[in-house]
């Protein structure tokens, strides 16, 4: 989502890493390059303006007597400036004293609202709640359908009936009341913030029943125009936050910046596909290191320790690093895997990825896994554990079992093969070369770059991934760091992101 | 290298979760000592400098009356020189490219084209040519298909830019004209979609063949030939589910429904990518994508009644050659119009 901008502050991070002492011209520089960065991530000019000129006085007003390098200063004086315009920290959700929340969606046509209606309601259900869905798009065809169909699918009532937005809404939260409803999200219509007349609607549906939270629902691919929008609709509505759609899209991004800083609201929820469940509250610090280009350890660990079986992968982690991996394990690891969700979500949130390997992996969908599933459950155990035993007749036969052509068969064991050694020079602490001409070492690099720095909030885990050594093998290891993964306290079940298909 | 990418996570998640859990212990926080930063960055945003010296004459009358509100005009550009250029005529020049989401590297290429060329008639008639100059394509529609095939115009897209209201605005575009068209509901995704298109074509009079949701699009639009051929129909719009454009599977799905459209007897003879108006830099991935999924032929440019002005397009010509053909300034039937070029960057540059 990010990903352009971080690719342009990476470069500017590693021109800068290697300097002793910041001229006044490398500052120039270097914040050149955040301008190009953030304009060709779609931040307004003003806002750009403005977020250049904070960075400056950060970078002039803070104390250099840390261990920082000027170049990890100037870095940290972005990502803290990006973490401040973001939003600080995430905002906490509270409900109405007497329910219910009632909660107010608004934006553009297109911007994603009823989606967002369907998997707000979907995420305060998750949350314990009785979420109430009103209707009060009229205007654009099939809307209210398209609102009843969703709030079907995630067991939500819909309130909705053909008289005017502002009856509908009013109507609908009574409706709630009656019952016994304590959150309420009333979708709306898509409209300009010029369109006088329906401003003045959505100001009438506001005012008719007083909602708890307004939000902003505004599309992550837009440019320049985010501001104006954001503007006008919090002048109208006064807006208690932004809700950002899309964010799935490659690149860009800035529009979140941009109405952020023009309202002055928070970033509360982040869409992140079409389905009901991608969705959440959005971490403007999580965020932040995104656009670093640092990756987003903390999510997906969190994200790992819902889905999977914990002791299960320590296990496989720490043969697959003794170099006594087999087929079984991998397995094993691919299923984990999966259960956490799309591979090419899960590797925004590595850090040190370049655009290309997170390409290459978003491309990988539910059909290869199967077939390499299929290719692995039609060896015999023994094949499974010593892939050297399997000959041309044994290729051919499982070939034959699952379906596959041999030449499939053949690719996955050299693939593994290749893997196997891969993993064994880690293992010992080298950095192999990865795909797409990345090396290990540059992921490992940024690790401990990051660990030089104050680690904001959430980089705890990166730090301690570091120096948990043996475990990862992903950066140089500390002294007599202890080797191999400790068993973690079982934990089973959790939540299943299912594996997204289409 | 499937196997790789999926290892690596598991390698870094195993890893992460083993190290979390030894780690987890109450950390000091060492608090960062901030400055103050106002809670509003921005509170106030510039008015877009205009570089028009006179108001735009050549826009039809619907696009001039219904662009606008808020284009305030702002002439710092009557005391830009001709001539050699300065540096700040070009920031000036630069400010309303950026603003209007020309992205920055078309418009560092039109300013290196206007510092090499000099502006001699002034800066904004210099710039108004530049850009004039980007819009070269042949943008004409074929609505025809040869000899006993059925013309397709195909609808493509990411999600909520307006495909659907299109295929509606062009439906009755085209039945006004008094022909037979039939409408194929080739989003069978999204929740109501083929409700939405069924009401268009009750407004346009058009016919539409739909399926459940979740069926296969192409089978839809297959039908949709089938029942044009049968009635004797002029051509058939096909909508499509709004996707992005960075996921492989989902433009192979879109380039397997543009082939069955082109299975005889249909014949697709347009492909448009609905482009919303408001997209910044991003646009240009999807014209990329598209273009090579589905081997686009035309993009509507739509919500140009809004306050965005749609500079993202003048890349899209300027780099991919894909010509802008319509352009949307409203929700209701009428509101579709030709693009005109010549307008349009007036009305990027006022
Ligand atoms: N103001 C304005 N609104 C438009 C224009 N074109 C479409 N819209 C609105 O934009 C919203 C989305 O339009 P749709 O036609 O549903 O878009 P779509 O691309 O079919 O959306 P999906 O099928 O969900 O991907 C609707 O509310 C339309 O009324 C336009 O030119 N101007
Ligand atoms: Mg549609």
């Amino acid at each position: 989502m990010f990903d352009a901008l971080s690719a342009r502050l990476e470069k500017v991070s590693q021109s800068l890493r290697s300097r002793g002492r910041l001229t006044e011209a490398d500052l120039d520089n270097a914040l050149g390059e955040v301008r190009t960065a953030l304009l060709e991530a779609d931040v307004e000019l003003s806002v750009v303006r403005a977020f250049l000129d904070a960075v400056r006085v950060r970078v002039a007003g803070e104390d250099v007597a840390t261990s920082l390098t000027p170049g990890q200063h100037v870095i940290k004086a972005v990502h803290d400036q990006l973490v401040e315009v973001l939003g600080g920290s995430a905002l906490k959700v509270t409900y109405a004293a007497k329910p219910p929340t009632v909660i107010l969606l608004a934006g553009l046509q297109g911007a994603g609202k009823t989606t967002t209606a369907g998997k707000l309601a979907n995420w305060f259900k998750s949350q314990g709640r009785q979420p109430y869905l009103v209707g009060t798009d009229l205007q654009r065809p099939a809307a209210v359908e398209q609102l009843r169909v969703l709030g079907a699918q995630i067991g939500v009532e819909v309130y909705s009936e053909p008289s005017n937005p502002v009856e509908v809404a009013r109507k609908g939260v009574a409706e709630a009341i009656r019952l016994g409803r304590d959150v309420v999200i009333i979708d709306t219509a898509g409209r300009l913030s010029i369109d006088a007349a329906l401003m003045a609607e959505v100001r009438f549906i506001a005012g008719a029943v007083n909602p708890h939270y307004t939000f902003l629902v505004i599309d992550a691919v837009t440019g320049q125009d985010a501001v104006h929008t954001a503007r006008a609709f919090h002048e109208s509505l006064e807006l208690s936050g932004i809700i950002v759609t899309k964010l799935d899209y490659d690149a860009r991004g800035g529009a979140v910046l941009s109405a952020r800083g023009v309202v002055g609201r928070p970033v509360v929820f982040a869409s992140t596909g079409e389905k009901m469940g991608d969705f959440d509250l959005f971490h403007p610090d999580r965020m932040a290191s995104r656009i670093l280009g640092m990756g987003d350890i903390m999510s997906l660990i969190e994200q790992a320790e819902r889905t999977m079986d914990a002791d299960v992968m320590a296990d496989s982690t720490q043969r697959m690093l003794a170099g006594q991996f087999t087929l079984d394990d991998f397995m094993t690891q691919m299923n984990q895997v999966r259960k956490m969700g799309s591979l090419g979500g899960l590797m925004k949130l590595v850090p040190g990825m370049n655009k290309e390997m997170r390409d290459a992996a978003s491309n990988i969908d539910d059909g290869h896994l199967n077939r390499v599933e299929a290719i692995i459950r039609s060896m015999t155990p023994k094949e499974r554990r010593d892939p050297s035993l399997i000959d041309g007749s044994r290729r051919s036969r499982i070939a034959k079992g699952c379906g596959q052509t041999v030449n499939d068969v053949n690719t996955l064991l050299k693939q593994f093969d290749q893997m196997k050694k891969m993993m064994k020079t880690m293992g010992r602490g080298g950095m192999p070369q990865m795909p797409g001409g990345g090396k290990m070492a540059q992921m490992a690099e940024k690790l401990g770059a990051a660990r030089g720095m104050e680690l904001p909030e959430g980089f705890e885990a990166l730090g301690a991934g570091m120096n948990a050594g043996g475990a990862g093998g992903l950066g140089p290891r500390p002294a007599g760091g202890a080797g191999g993964g400790q068993k973690g306290k079982k934990k089973k079940g959790g939540r299943v992101t299912p594996p997204k298909t289409r | 290298m499937t196997l790789f990418w999926v290892l690596l996570v598991a390698v870094i998640v195993g890893a992460g979760v083993v190290a979390v859990r030894r780690r987890r212990r109450p950390r000091l926080a060492t608090p960062l000592v901030r400055q103050a930063m106002p809670e509003v960055l921005v509170t106030e945003v510039a008015p877009i400098p205009t570089l028009l010296e006179s108001a735009v004459a050549s826009a039809p009358a619907s696009l001039e009356s219904r662009l606008g509100a808020s284009r305030g005009i702002f002439d710092r550009v009557r005391s830009l020189g001709s001539g050699t250029l300065s540096e700040t005529d070009l920031e000036v020049v630069e400010e309303v490219l950026l603003r209007s989401d020309v992205g920055l590297a078309t418009t560092t290429a039109l300013l290196d084209e206007l510092r090499t060329n000099g502006a001699p008639d002034g800066v904004a008639s210099a710039i108004r040519a530049a850009l004039n100059a980007s819009f070269v394509a042949d943008r004409s529609v074929r609505t025809a298909a040869d000899e006993g095939r059925i013309a397709v115009w195909l609808f493509v897209g990411v999600n909520g830019v307006g495909k659907t209201t299109t295929i509606g605005k062009l439906a009755a575009r085209a039945t006004s004209a008094g022909q037979h068209v039939v409408l194929a509901a080739g989003d069978t995704f999204r929740a109501a979609a083929a409700d939405q298109l069924a009401l268009w074509a009750e407004r346009s009079g058009a016919d539409i063949v739909r399926a459940a949701e979740g069926a296969d699009p192409g089978s839809v639009i297959h039908d949709a030939l089938g029942r044009a051929q049968a009635r004797g129909a002029d051509i058939v719009l096909a909508d499509t589910a709004g996707r992005r454009a960075n996921s492989t599977n989902l433009l192979d799905e879109l380039a397997k429904i543009r082939r069955v459209a082109d299975r005889l007897p249909g014949q697709v003879v347009e492909t448009l990518m609905v482009l919303d108006a408001t997209t910044g830099q991003n646009a240009l991935s999807q014209a990329k994508e598209f273009l090579a999924a589905a081997a686009v032929t035309g993009i509507v440019l739509t919500k140009l009644d809004g306050t965005a002005r749609g500079g993202i397009v003048v890349a899209i010509e300027r780099e991919l050659q894909i010509p802008v053909k319509f352009v949307g300034i409203g929700e209701t039937v009428d509101d579709l119009i030709d693009f005109d070029p010549t307008a349009f960057v007036d009305s990027l540059l006022s």
